[in-house]
């Protein structure tokens, strides 16, 4: 049984990737969207606890998301994946279930 | 597959009626089915077709007409969320007593068991919202 988690908010508004991150079994898949892309650039204050969860899931950010925000894949962490939204619907079919932190 | 998707949040106030309309859009394009798309809370505001954003923005509640009329998607609006947020149809007028309608031709209103039934004959219930 594989989920996959999606988070929306900035990790600097809400606590919703923290507390994602911390229920995640090892793994799942998370994906960044909306402003829960700010979670996946490098250099932020939460860089270190999203390094730390790669060990255990996977993580993906939205390419568009990232975009309309300005930011370049080059901010985006190592080992974190851009996928668009034709990725986010196989995400969410390869996956059993969907589970969106709001 | 089969999908089935939950708006919660109005247009214009974030993001998420746009996350669940490019969602939407690269389903149908990918070949999978999209059972119903249930517009809960705020989201009934995207039923509205008396919105009239300027021309150069996107017009929210017409792309979501447009994509069902082109796919024969099923979108619901909760009735009681519906019912405080001034979104009426022909019979909702009737039996409330009010002067007009203002829901989009395209969306339908309903109760939440179209909500529990969606989750149930769909492979995957997926959620937008704040």
């Amino acid at each position: 049984m594989s989920t996959l988690h999606t988070v929306n908010k900035s990790p600097f508004e809400k606590t919703s990737l923290d507390v994602c991150l911390s229920h995640a079994g090892a793994g799942a898949s998370v994906l960044l969207l909306e402003d829960g892309v700010y979670g996946a650039t490098k250099g932020t204050a939460v860089e270190t606890r999203v390094k730390q969860a790669l060990d255990s899931v996977k993580l993906f950010v939205l390419g568009p998301d990232l975009k309309a925000r300005g930011l370049s894949e080059d901010r985006v962490i190592e080992g974190i994946s851009v996928v668009d939204y034709a990725g986010f619907v196989d995400l969410a079919a390869e996956n059993d279930k969907v589970q969106a932190w709001l | 597959m089969k999908f089935a998707i939950q708006v919660n949040e109005g247009p214009y106030q974030h993001q998420a009626s746009d996350s669940a309309y490019f969602f939407t859009k690269a389903a149908l394009e990918k070949g999978h089915e999209v059972f119903r798309v249930f517009f809960y809370h705020d989201g009934v505001n995207n039923s509205s077709r008396l919105t009239t954003p300027p021309q150069d923005d996107r017009n929210i509640v017409n792309r979501w007409a447009e994509l069902a009329e082109q796919h024969d998607l099923d979108m619901v609006v909760c009735v009681a969320a519906a019912q405080r947020r001034g979104v009426v149809d022909e019979g909702e007028m009737q039996r409330n007593g009010k002067d007009a309608t203002n829901i989009h031709p395209r969306f339908r209103i309903s109760g939440l068991g179209q909500l529990v039934e969606a989750a149930i004959q769909s492979d995957r219930l997926v959620v937008f919202g704040d």
